[in-house]
């Protein structure tokens, strides 16, 4: 540790470190901690006149660890490890202090602590940074192909996209048909194009593009490899097998629509149906609706059925999440029933409204054509009467809760979407789920088509309910990050992954059993056997550490003695 | 008492946070200015399923009063399960923690979300107040 030559930078940023912490002191405390063979403050450490003299002093001084006591990781982290690199240092040995979120802004009231504090923060970097080592990037060479699972809107739109950009698509669809929902559905808010002739126009493109391969009746069996270079099995038929090699994976394998309960809301009346049900009656005929043998001239349509649930006695697991999309298509299809037969009384049970954006034009045209709306509290849900005439009892809101009976030809449940069940493909791609069952992605603002399991991309509705545009906007995303992912030939990976030490490792099958991505394997050793990890397919949380019975383990840049030396270091400064 | 001399003599915490999920959400109590005890320091690791149950020992056998897993909960992108194997390890750090004689209560877990600013600030004078409590026990 002594050896070390580290350079140590406290930033005042402006004044909102240094006027609630004395950079000065802290910058003293530290001048002679072992390893420390410069220390200095700065105005600003990431202006362009502080990384130069950083730089300069990082050259001149021949340092080989840097601390910055600066902001949170999360802002200059890269910065910094770039222009560590840029003065020829390995930017692992980097390590950032963060004294302004963690320290000045959250003591703005204690200045004796908060300085105090920032020197046992910065002594604890500095005990980290002398244990980096220096680490390189992680290189993987990429195949210009991808696998795109599900081939709905989403899949269809993914695959054009991607061969135009050079990259080819190989697109496969359990059902012997394309085209996944939207294929079904009639006319689509707002251009009223309807959904079978969007999908045969999509199909007419993939069957004209070379770079295209489209397997219907096909299921993926099984992933290897890694990010860039994943070796893919697939299924096709009853029992033809094909292997690919592809760099990338897109899953876009759509959603279910809720399934009401037989008891639920009457559905197991033969005129209470779910809104799929009587979008697919208004495509047949013209003029005045017929259902079920008897002309409809009375619809009710009760919104959020199956949507926006509580846990309960009865819905012991509900779907908490709104799927967005069905108001606005329950409201399309009011004003569609109104352009065929405006004779139609229409009620619109509903708990709120959200024709958000554009949409809201399609509600009021609704109103504007005679749809009347009711809205009900979730505590007091409409009651449906099927015995004799159909009839919906509803306690209105916006009326002081007047209890208001419709009688009904046809009660429309405005279902929405629910995660589709795929245990198989969640299993082979080593998925993560969120806690509304759809497939999840990173973050949803920062990285929201991207999945922990690098070169796996989600898009479309496996991932959250989404309207057509908003799925194909997605599609798009999953696009540009696996072209952007593919055309560069290589990709670079952190290299913070587990390490074995295989003199302490015994071979227990603990570690590879706490790992969920495959990322540790058996190898001999000295004439044992050891785990060892594959750096491509570690994501380095380290589940494996705490669970090695011989302290065999750890994580890059989090390792024992690190984490150790850390607490070490605030215990001194305790202390004094 | 002035600002600058204001003295803190509450007990020292050390908080294991997460990279990606409840760092941000200490960092926006700072951001909002949100105070808490300067008896609190924080070590970032990439996620709560990889704390060594040694290290919450050391950490109290070398001056903290009580450690806080602040854990991703059901937000970890990198194991649907983590709050339960977190759980599994704090149970098995509590009884290493009465191996050696020390209270099970000087650990502490509790999700803490990237917007979870409130709710970490609550946490620490909680958990600090609890430690005051076992201490006098």
């Amino acid at each position: 540790m002594l050896n070390r030559r580290i350079g140590v930078f406290i930033c005042h940023c402006g004044g909102n470190i240094s006027d609630y912490v004395d950079v000065e002191e802290v910058r003293k405390s530290v001048e002679n901690s072992p390893g420390v063979v410069l220390s200095k403050k700065h105005m600003f450490t990431c202006s362009d006149a502080a990384q130069t003299e950083m730089m300069k002093d990082v050259l001149d001084e021949k340092l080989d660890g840097l601390v910055i006591a600066s902001c949170s990781p999360k802002l200059h982290l890269h910065t910094f490890r770039s222009m560590s690199e840029r003065a020829g240092l390995n930017p692992y040995r980097y390590v950032q202090v963060n004294i302004r979120e963690q320290c000045s802004w959250a003591h703005t009231d204690n200045m004796r602590g908060a300085t105090k504090k920032a020197i046992a923060l910065v002594e604890a970097g500095i005990a980290k940074s002398c244990l980096m080592p220096s680490l390189s990037t992680i290189r993987v060479e990429t195949v210009p192909k991808a696998l795109i699972i599900g081939a709905g809107i989403a899949g269809l739109r993914s695959a054009l996209s991607l061969a135009r950009l050079g990259i080819h698509a190989y697109l496969i669809e359990r059902e012997e048909q394309p085209g996944g929902w939207v294929g079904n559905l009639g006319e689509l808010f707002p251009q009223g194009k309807k959904g079978p002739s969007l999908i045969d126009s999509l199909l007419e493109q993939v069957r004209r593009e070379e770079g295209i391969t489209l397997f219907t009746g096909t299921e993926l069996l099984e992933k290897s490899g890694n990010i860039g270079n994943f070796t893919v099995k697939l299924k096709t038929g009853q029992s033809d097998t094909i292997s690919l090699n592809v760099g990338a994976i897109i899953v876009t394998t759509g959603f279910d629509t809720y399934a009401p309960q037989k008891t639920e809301y009457g559905f197991n009346d033969t005129n209470v149906i779910t809104l799929a049900e009587y979008e697919r009656c208004l495509q047949e005929g013209t003029g005045e609706i017929q259902y079920n043998g008897h002309t409809v001239k009375r619809v009710a349509y009760i919104y959020c059925v199956g949507s926006r649930q509580k846990t309960s006695e009865s819905c012991p697991s509900p779907n908490t999440q709104c799927s967005r999309y069905c108001c606005t298509s329950a409201i399309h299809a009011a004003i569609l029933t109104h352009k065929r037969d405006a004779t139609v009384g229409q009620y619109h049970l509903y708990r709120d409204i959200r024709t958000y954006g554009k949409y809201e034009l399609l509600y009021d045209e609704a109103l504007n054509l005679g749809s009347i709306f009711l809205r009900f509290d979730a505590a007091t849900p409409p009651t449906v009467h099927t015995d004799g005439q159909l009839r919906v009892n509803v306690h209105d809101t916006l009326t002081r809760g007047e209890e208001i009976e419709i009688d009904a030809d046809l009660v429309v449940l405005v279902t929405g979407m629910v995660p589709r069940e795929n245990k198989k493909l969640v299993n082979i791609l080593k998925l993560p789920i969120g806690k509304d069952g759809f497939f999840n992605e990173i973050h949803p603002k920062l990285r929201p088509v991207e999945t922990v399991i690098d070169g796996v991309f989600i898009a479309g509705t496996c991932q959250s309910p989404k309207t057509i545009s908003e799925s194909v906007a997605s599609a798009l995303s999953a696009v540009s990050k696996t072209a952007g992912l593919l055309k560069r030939g290589y990709v670079e990976l952190e290299p913070l992954v587990a390490m074995v030490d295989a003199d302490r490792c015994v071979w227990c099958d603990e570690c590879t059993k706490a790992c969920p991505y495959g990322a540790i394997q058996k190898v001999e050793h000295n004439g044992k056997e050891v785990a060892e990890i594959i750096p491509v397919l570690c994501k380095g949380e380290g589940a494996c550490v705490p669970v090695c019975p011989k302290d065999a383990l750890d994580v890059e840049g989090y390792t024992d003695h690190q984490i150790t030396a850390m607490i070490d270091a605030f215990s001194k400064e305790m202390a004094k | 008492m002035s600002i600058a001399a204001k003295k803190d003599d509450a007990p020292h915490i050390l908080v294991f946070s997460t990279n990606n999920i409840s760092d941000p959400g200490i960092d926006m109590a700072g951001s909002a200015h949100m105070h808490y005890s300067t008896q609190v320091q924080v070590i970032s690791v990439p996620c709560s399923s990889g704390i060594k149950p040694t290290w919450v020992l050391h950490a109290l056998e070398s001056g903290f009063d009580g450690v806080f897993i602040a854990a991703d909960g059901t937000d970890c992108a990198y194991l649907p399960d983590c709050t339960t194997r977190t759980g599994v390890l704090v149970k098995k750090t509590q009884d290493l923690l009465k191996e050696h004689g020390r209270s099970p209560k000087r650990l502490r877990m509790a999700a803490v979300c990237s917007v979870c600013s409130e709710s970490f600030v609550s946490h620490m004078a909680n958990f600090q107040k609890d430690i005051v409590k076992i201490a006098s026990d």
